[in-house]
């Protein structure tokens, strides 16, 4: 195995598994500040025991997501030199922005949030976790604006042998990023209405064990409350997620036609082209021997236009050898058009891997689906006052509501980046000359193994603490007060 | 001596110096995190204890990472050049400090979560390593960019692993780690009080007079082995003698107050001492960066690494704003903590208890 090859396997494992914590201390921060704030309003010691039920959930999780996210922002110049050195003008900004506008403001809020019940008045405290959940969204806005530059490199040229960028507002104008934000943190909230629908709605079943469950008890109607919420959460947020989905469709197919060709396992060109419930193709993976389509649906979703026009496989790849990459449209950004002499100098091959770009894509929408199917089954056993009893499926079933979203978004990550392949920048750099020269296969052999060991036992600690605050229910709660007294015991101390 | 083609420009000079602010921001701020952590279980000698040191830094220690992140960003930001080839070229270093960060990050958090005495001790020594680790090898690192790492025709690293470790290299991550040790000891006698206050105390004297020593042996062996007077870019002999003695005498200054009980001037004092080391190697670095190009035609230097003009104009203007409504934030959370904490503080683990049941309450009072 040559070392750039475990490199890509490190950075994919350690995103991934970063992106596991992300959505939910996204969507999870709002949520709680959204509970807190209920309570603020209310004075209902209810949602007083929900802010800080979900907030010990949310910070377990935060925790994680904050360690694994050093590693990302370091792997870029250590596995990945090269293209840190071509792409860093432009690249490089965003990143730097995320750390001084969004780290700064999640971290320090998220230390006055947790420490702060006690020194702060309510109000202010309550905007800690506003601002903290403000940092989680900048954070996506500044990372999500450069990976969308990865797949549709505006606002640059090619100039000093390096990616140098030309106009800094075209990174946040890119009608990738444009589309990927809202579809990134809508999903975001289908993750963490999951988890608090899911989780309420177990209890709630766990309370009903004789069918007797009284809705005026404070724990019964406390779990009602979060179940629904949740699910309604989750619901609109699917249904956010597929209008932005769609959205990111059409920005896809005319930035990275290669990819939506891929993802839908076209190999021909095609007006009117249906949309593949299962394709197989052939062992060559030149042609198609089997499909069932839904007819037209490609198109519009990739064009608008039930008869538009959907590029394929074999065409798009007989266009580079001619052309060299160019959009749906035949046209480039800037930075690929200076660049093309350059890139005619490389062997590229530029077909992704079809079979894992079609099947994330698929599983993207169907796990995510069937995320959503949970809430409403919720919601239709919660109907009128009724309750759920416990039984295995039940249990499955809440278990699911912010997993199969969770998983959703894994897919939805390993498809655009996958299929962004064989680019690191599409259309420019070629992931092979990205990686870092002077880093041996031994040392990132070393890093993805000890990586992978450590984030295994992280998880394990990090599963175990959730399920162990999760089966421990809703917490009782002392009146919330600043303290004057200074030998007084802290309302919350590690 | 060489002689430069051309100067940087006014904004690589400055993108410079905001990265160096940035380094010594870090080793301030989470210098005393380190150090703390280090003292858990020399400082801590029960449980309780052990939570009050930890609690001294709890609401503020990952605000004071982010200076790091912020320093690595900034720098692939404004010198791409230079973090591709330092972060590549010293991969396993810093795969180490990762790994440490990791470990630490999670500990505090994550001990808090259960009270057995085996899961505590578990997070103590992942909060203790994960920061030695960091602050060893961090010293080990920029101890090697005072003598400088050679980069090869290709712009990158092109000597070993093993040759970081040269007694000079050791020396530094030696130095680090007592240096913020002292700094740590100091902070946690400034936060807390009764007998806390008085160990750490004490114990900051010892450290500080270790650190004394170390830090003077560390910048004589510098000036005189690698002197910034033959830096072509800036003749900065003058300065890092000057910072380094006075990096010397402020942990001196430092060791005095925290024997007076004086823990406030201490803490500044030891503060200082990190920002003048800081001042003295970023002077010594000016210009190449730490680096030592072997090919005249192909260097690796604050020019050629720097990004665009349009880039350090944009980073510019956003540092130029954000960075003091950072600092503000950053100092604001300092004073609403600002209370000196006593193990009376403490709360119970009574969660833990009501959750767990009586069997396991003698495991929890343990």
């Amino acid at each position: 195995m040559d070392a750039q090859l475990i490199a890509r396997w490190q950075f994919g494992i350690t995103t991934v598994y970063h992106f596991l914590f992300v959505p939910i201390t996204i969507g999870l921060s709002m949520l709680v500040a959204v509970l807190q704030t209920i309570w603020y309003k209310t004075g209902n010691e209810a949602f007083l025991r929900l802010t800080k039920f979900y907030g010990k959930l949310f910070l377990i999780n935060f925790a994680i997501g904050v360690v694994t996210g050093i590693v990302q922002e370091f792997q870029f110049g250590m596995n990945w030199s090269e293209y840190s050195r071509f792409v860093g003008d432009v690249f490089g900004a965003p990143l730097a922005l995320e750390a001084l506008l969004a780290f700064f403001l999640e971290s320090t809020f998220i230390g006055l949030w947790i420490f702060g019940w006690d020194r702060l008045p309510k109000k202010l405290h309550l905007m800690t976790i506003y601002m903290a959940a403000i940092g989680t969204m900048l954070s996506a806005i500044f990372i999500l604006a450069a990976n969308s530059w990865m797949q549709n490199p505006v606002g640059s040229t090619f100039r000093n042998g390096r990616a140098e960028l030309t106009d800094f507002g075209a990174l946040f104008t890119n009608p990738v990023f444009i589309a990927t934000f809202p579809h990134v943190i809508t999903s975001a909230y289908m993750a963490a209405g999951g988890l608090v629908a899911g989780i309420a709605a177990w209890h709630l079943a766990k309370l009903n064990r004789f069918g007797d469950a009284d809705n005026s008890d404070r724990d019964v109607s406390t779990w009602r409350w979060a179940a629904k919420f949740g699910a309604y959460v989750l619901l609109v947020s699917a249904v956010l997620v597929a209008v932005s989905g769609d959205a990111q469709a059409k920005a896809m197919t005319h930035a990275q036609p290669m990819k939506m060709a891929a993802a839908e396992a076209l190999w021909d060109t095609k007006e009117g082209a249906g949309f593949s419930i299962i394709t197989i193709g052939s062992l060559d993976g030149q042609s198609e021997v089997f499909s069932i389509r839904v007819p037209k649906l490609l198109s519009f979703m990739g064009t608008g236009d039930f008869n538009g026009t959907v590029q394929g496989i074999n065409d798009l790849k007989a266009q580079f050898e001619e052309k060299g990459f160019l959009r749906d449209d035949g046209s480039q950004t800037e930075l690929q058009a200076t660049y093309a002499d350059e890139l005619a100098q490389y062997s590229v091959k530029v077909t992704p891997n079809i079979a894992v770009t079609y099947w994330t894509f698929r599983l993207m929408i169907g796990v995510g689906m069937l995320g959503a199917l949970a809430s409403l089954w919720l919601l239709w056993t919660l109907r009128k006052g009724r309750n759920p009893r416990p039984s295995k499926l039940w249990t499955y079933a809440m278990l699911s509501m912010p997993f199969l979203p969770v998983a959703g978004i894994s897919f939805g990550w390993i498809m655009a980046e996958m299929g962004r392949q064989p680019w690191l920048v599409a259309g420019v750099m070629p992931t092979f000359t990205g990686a870092s020269p002077s880093v041996s296969t031994f040392e990132v052999l070393t890093s993805v193994i000890l990586y992978t060991l450590l984030y295994g036992l992280l998880a394990v600690i990090e599963f175990g603490l959730i399920i162990k605050y999760t089966k421990k229910g809703l917490p009782d709660v002392a009146p919330v007060k600043v303290l004057e007294d200074e030998d007084a015991p802290l309302s919350f101390a590690y | 001596m060489l002689t430069l083609a051309t100067d940087p420009t006014g904004l690589q000079i400055v993108w410079y110096l905001l990265i160096a602010v940035l380094w010594t921001g870090f080793f301030f701020l989470e210098g005393f995190d380190f150090g703390v952590a280090m003292l858990i279980k020399v400082l801590g000698r029960n449980d309780r204890e052990r939570r009050l040191i930890i609690n001294t830094i709890g609401p503020t220690w990952d605000g004071n990472e982010v200076w790091l992140l912020t320093a690595g960003g900034a720098t692939f930001a404004a010198f791409p050049g230079w973090y591709a080839t330092l972060f590549s070229g010293l991969y396993l270093p810093l795969f180490l400090v990762l790994v440490g960060l990791i470990l630490r990050g999670v500990s505090f958090e994550y001990r808090s979560k259960n009270p057995e005495t085996a899961w505590r001790n578990m997070f103590d020594w992942f909060a203790i390593i994960g920061s030695f680790l960091p602050a060893l090898v961090l010293g080990v690192g920029f101890a090697n960019f005072l003598k400088g790492l050679k980069v090869g025709s290709d712009v990158l690293i092109s000597q070993s692993f093993w040759s970081l470790f040269s007694p000079f290299g050791l020396l530094g991550g030696l130095l680090f780690v007592a240096l913020f040790v002292t700094h740590g000891a100091v902070f946690i006698s400034l936060k807390t009080k009764g007998e806390m206050h008085q160990r750490s105390r004490a114990f900051a004297v010892k450290a500080g007079a270790v650190s004394t020593v170390l830090m003077l042996v560390f910048v004589l062996y510098q000036n005189l082995a690698w002197p910034a007077s033959e830096n072509p870019w800036f003749n900065g002999g003058a300065i890092t003698w000057i910072t380094g003695l006075l990096a010397v005498a402020a942990l001196a200054v430092a060791t005095w107050f925290a024997r007076q009980d004086r823990e406030g001037i201490a803490f500044l004092a030891t503060g200082l001492s990190i920002i003048f080391l800081m001042v003295n190697i970023f002077t010594k670095m000016y210009g190449n960066l730490g680096f030592i190009s072997t090919d005249p035609n192909n260097p690796l230097d604050i020019i050629t690494a720097s990004s665009s003009p349009m880039t350090l104009k944009i980073m510019t203007w956003a540092a130029v704003i954000f960075v003091p409504i950072v600092l503000g934030y950053q100092s604001w959370s300092y004073w609403v903590f600002r209370r000196r904490l006593g193990v009376r503080n403490m709360p119970q683990d009574l969660e833990h208890e009501a959750l767990t049941g009586p069997q396991t309450k003698a495991v929890a009072g343990a």
